[in-house]
């Protein structure tokens, strides 16, 4: 056993932390959020340079082969930074989607302009009853000769505005709520008949509803099997669980130490905030929340990629559980301990705070987690 | 005990509800439902026709403008407001500057300024809190040099809230130096239009500006303008932070809100069910309420005591911790209940509602950013720590 990181991806760590304190600030991060596109290509362009954009990719289609390892220290820096750039849309999802299911031949096309920076992918995947259950797929594609025709709607899909090509998942049969019958399709994002709204989100990124209104596509924009994509999606899925989960450990760690620090400088009753033992206690419960939470993110990473789907679903779902209870005993508690400046839009914290929060409904808040894991 | 309202009282609830359903603007009523910022044309206008009704006052005695309610009664009234999506008046001139006034202010004081607040023609600011100066409130920097005929006034206040709609401030100043430093300040009456007067917004973590940060910069306050003593400003602003706590727990208002969160819960979808039906999130709603069910009970109790001529002491606190923890979890809830519809932001929609079709639900989009700003309720007001500092102190003896 070791559970240090090997000196790849030590190597990956620093690139990254050099990066995050060389070229963005939190005023740079504001000033991108909320900007245009709400990110910038540039970032974006220079992510490719750096490699991050190939990191969980096979080397045989131009990646890294890091693999989920190697996704947890980027997410850890993109939750440190709060990086607008659409890392989680366009790589750990619509990118793996590809990786996972995707033929040989869609591999090849799709994967090497994706990992150089030149394709950008987003992944449609919630609706508006469907809550957190993959499974809820109202939007239908049905055959017309040899094509597809694909209509309904999408919603909160993040990073659809800029992306050159949507992946979408519709019912090509069974009932709604059945796991079977779902399929995934690539559409490119000027076809027509299909339309977006766009939007700002509450934690400083974007996301669009979708809207498919007989969108034709052809039979090779199929990716995986017809029918029998269910089981891919909740793969993605749960890798990019567990990498938000890497992206929450850099957020609370970030707010542990803003509030540990704050509490040392900002002095009331003649006296440092950091003498009260009733705030000292709040840091302590939020530094042993970052370790454990750090222990099941790593755990996660580790065992998603198990063959045994239970262990798997097991670390993911225990990783989310912890990852939602950082909203009361972190976030919550750093706004608390910072007064008055903890809920304005100027200090930092507040948009660390704002993120953690949305973590927890990101892909399954903490009911749905646990009830997984009961039904395991 | 009897829990139940007298026949005058239940009469008295039929009479207020019948009021509100035929005085309370329609308008208003849909953005307190929906969660759509006021405006301060919002505020006045409600605050406009319940001054001609005479029931903008209830906690004034009746020569000043009162209702002459019984606590029962105003139980009542802020019960019937809170179920029909009335706004809260604003609370600085009726329940801080207007009672304060009452107990300490000269008769020339009163005439000149109580009309004015109930009629909501002049708007006050709470001028307290300062950067150095929160939790440890008489750490105040603010000075007023007395120099005969006026207070020669410099410093700055911070949150603000309303600060740029106010035209007058209350300010707690330091007048002299002693040995304690609750000693030694006073209690101004300061002109906001006085061009040593400049406000800076403070914008919150809902995007939305409703505080700022006030500097004074040798602004000349009338000697008169002094309420109480020279040098007797910490008992007045402790008075004020005591008076009229009863409404702190707003229970009214937190039943209205699980209301609404069932009703939300209704209609959002869970595996094929209303959200409603799910066992989970039902436990979520029961616990909440377990809570409220007590808070309510307690907040009675008091109310009791405190018709029976007893004065309400330390219970402020225990209501005012508590009322806080039930209303931030209560929008914890509101914004579980729409799980990925509380990403869509769009300040615009925050201001005046949706003019397109809404994203989702249509008071989705209000809900996270509620949860966010109302984190700000275990803060301001004395924050929960000191709320418990005080009950340590002053009930357990600790
Ligand atoms: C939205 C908003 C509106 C406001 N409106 C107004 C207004 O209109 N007028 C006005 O005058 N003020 C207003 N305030 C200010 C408010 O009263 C202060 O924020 C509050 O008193 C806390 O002070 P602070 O922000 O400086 O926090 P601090 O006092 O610095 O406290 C920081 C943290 O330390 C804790 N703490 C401090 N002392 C102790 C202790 N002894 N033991 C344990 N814990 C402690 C606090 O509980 C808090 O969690 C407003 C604040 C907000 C957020």
């Amino acid at each position: 056993m070791n559970l240090e990181f090997s000196e790849e991806m030590n190597m990956l760590q620093d690139m990254l932390n050099k990066f995050l304190h060389n070229e963005y600030s939190f005023e740079q991060r504001q000033t991108l959020s909320r900007q245009g596109i709400g990110y910038s290509e540039d970032n974006w362009q220079q992510f490719a340079e750096m490699g991050l954009l190939g990191v969980p990719f096979d080397e045989q289609y131009g990646g890294f082969g890091f693999g989920q390892a190697g996704l947890i220290v980027v997410m850890e820096a993109i939750g440190k930074g709060l990086i607008v750039e659409p890392y989680l849309a366009s790589i750990v999802l619509a990118g793996q989607l590809v990786q996972q299911a995707g033929s040989e031949a869609q591999k090849r096309t799709l994967l090497e302009p994706l990992i150089g920076g030149g394709l950008k992918l987003a992944f449609a995947y919630v609706e508006r009853q469907s809550r957190y259950n993959l499974a809820d797929v109202v939007c239908k594609a049905v055959k017309r000769g040899n094509q597809f025709c694909i209509r309904g709607s999408k919603s909160v899909v993040f990073n659809a505005e800029t992306a050159d090509k949507i992946i979408v998942c519709v019912r090509t049969s069974g009932e709604s709520i059945s796991q079977a019958g779902i399929s995934l399709f690539i559409v490119d994002k000027g076809s027509k008949g299909l339309s977006t709204r766009d939007y700002e989100t509450v934690d400083g990124l974007r996301a669009s509803e979708v809207h498919f209104d007989g969108v034709m596509v052809d039979e090779s924009s199929l990716i995986g099997e017809l029918d029998n994509a269910y089981d891919a999606i909740q793969t993605v899925i749960d890798s990019a669980s567990a990498a938000i989960c890497a992206e929450g450990v850099g957020v609370i760690t970030q707010l542990r130490d803003k509030t540990v620090e704050y509490l040392k400088t900002r002095k009331q009753f003649g006296q440092p905030l950091s003498r009260f033992q009733v705030l000292q206690h709040r840091c302590v419960d939020m530094f042993m929340h970052e370790e454990q939470m750090r222990s099941l993110a790593y755990l996660a990473a580790i065992k998603v990629t198990s063959d045994d789907a239970s262990e798997s679903a097991k670390s993911v779902s225990s990783a989310k559980v912890y990852l939602a209870d950082a909203r009361t005993i972190v976030a919550e508690q750093a706004a608390q301990l910072h007064g008055g400046i903890g809920v304005t839009d100027e200090l930092d914290v507040a948009h660390y705070v704002k993120r953690l929060t949305m973590l927890n409904t990101l892909f399954g808040d903490r009911d749905f987690h646990l009830q997984r894991l009961c039904s395991l | 005990m009897d829990l139940n309202y007298s026949p005058e009282e239940q009469a008295f609830k039929l009479e207020v509800r019948e009021f509100l359903r035929t005085n309370y603007p329609k308008d208003i009523k849909e953005k307190v439902a929906k969660g759509v910022a006021l405006k301060k044309s919002d505020y006045v206008t409600w605050q406009k026709i319940l001054y001609k009704k005479g029931w903008v006052a209830p906690s004034w005695p009746e020569q000043y403008g009162g209702t002459g309610w019984s606590p029962v009664q105003k139980y009542i009234f802020e019960e019937e407001c809170a179920a029909a999506n009335c706004l809260r008046l604003v609370s600085f001139g009726l329940v801080m500057i207007g009672p304060v006034l009452l107990e300490f202010g000269t008769e020339e004081q009163k005439q000149k300024y109580l009309p004015d607040i109930l009629k909501s023609d002049v708007w006050w600011a709470q001028g307290y809190s300062e950067p150095n100066a929160g939790s440890d409130l008489a750490s105040l920097q603010t000075r007023a040099e007395n120099k005969g005929d006026h207070y020669l006034l410099n410093g700055t206040k911070t949150w603000t809230t309303h600060g740029h709609y106010a035209d007058m401030i209350f300010v707690l100043a330091r007048t002299s130096q002693e040995d304690r430093k609750q000693k030694g300040i006073s209690f101004l009456l300061v002109d906001m239009k006085d061009p040593g007067v400049s406000v800076e917004p403070i914008i919150t973590v809902d995007g939305m500006h409703v505080v700022n940060q006030v500097f004074f910069d040798e602004i000349k306050v009338p000697i008169e303008n002094i309420v109480g003593k020279e040098g007797e400003g910490w008992t007045i602003a402790k008075y004020l932070l005591q008076h009229e706590r009863t409404n702190i727990a707003q229970v009214p208002r937190s039943k209205k809100q699980i209301e609404r969160l069932k009703a939300l819960a209704e209609k959002e979808q869970c595996n094929g069910k209303p959200l409603l039906e799910d066992t989970n999130f039902r436990r979520k709603i029961a616990e909440v309420e377990v809570e409220l069910m007590a808070l309510e009970m307690t907040n009675l109790r008091v109310l009791s005591k405190l018709s029976a001529g007893e004065p309400p002491g330390s219970a402020s606190s225990l209501l005012k911790v508590k009322g806080t923890e039930v209303q931030q979890a209560i929008t914890a809830l509101l914004m579980e209940a729409v799980a990925y519809y509380g990403f869509p932001y769009d300040k615009n929609v925050m201001l005046d509602g949706w003019q397109e079709d809404p994203i989702g639900p249509e008071e989705a989009i209000f809900l996270a950013p509620h949860y966010f700003d109302w984190r700000k309720t275990s803060i301001y007001g004395g924050s929960n720590e000191i709320q418990k500092n005080i009950m340590a102190k002053a009930v357990l003896g600790l």
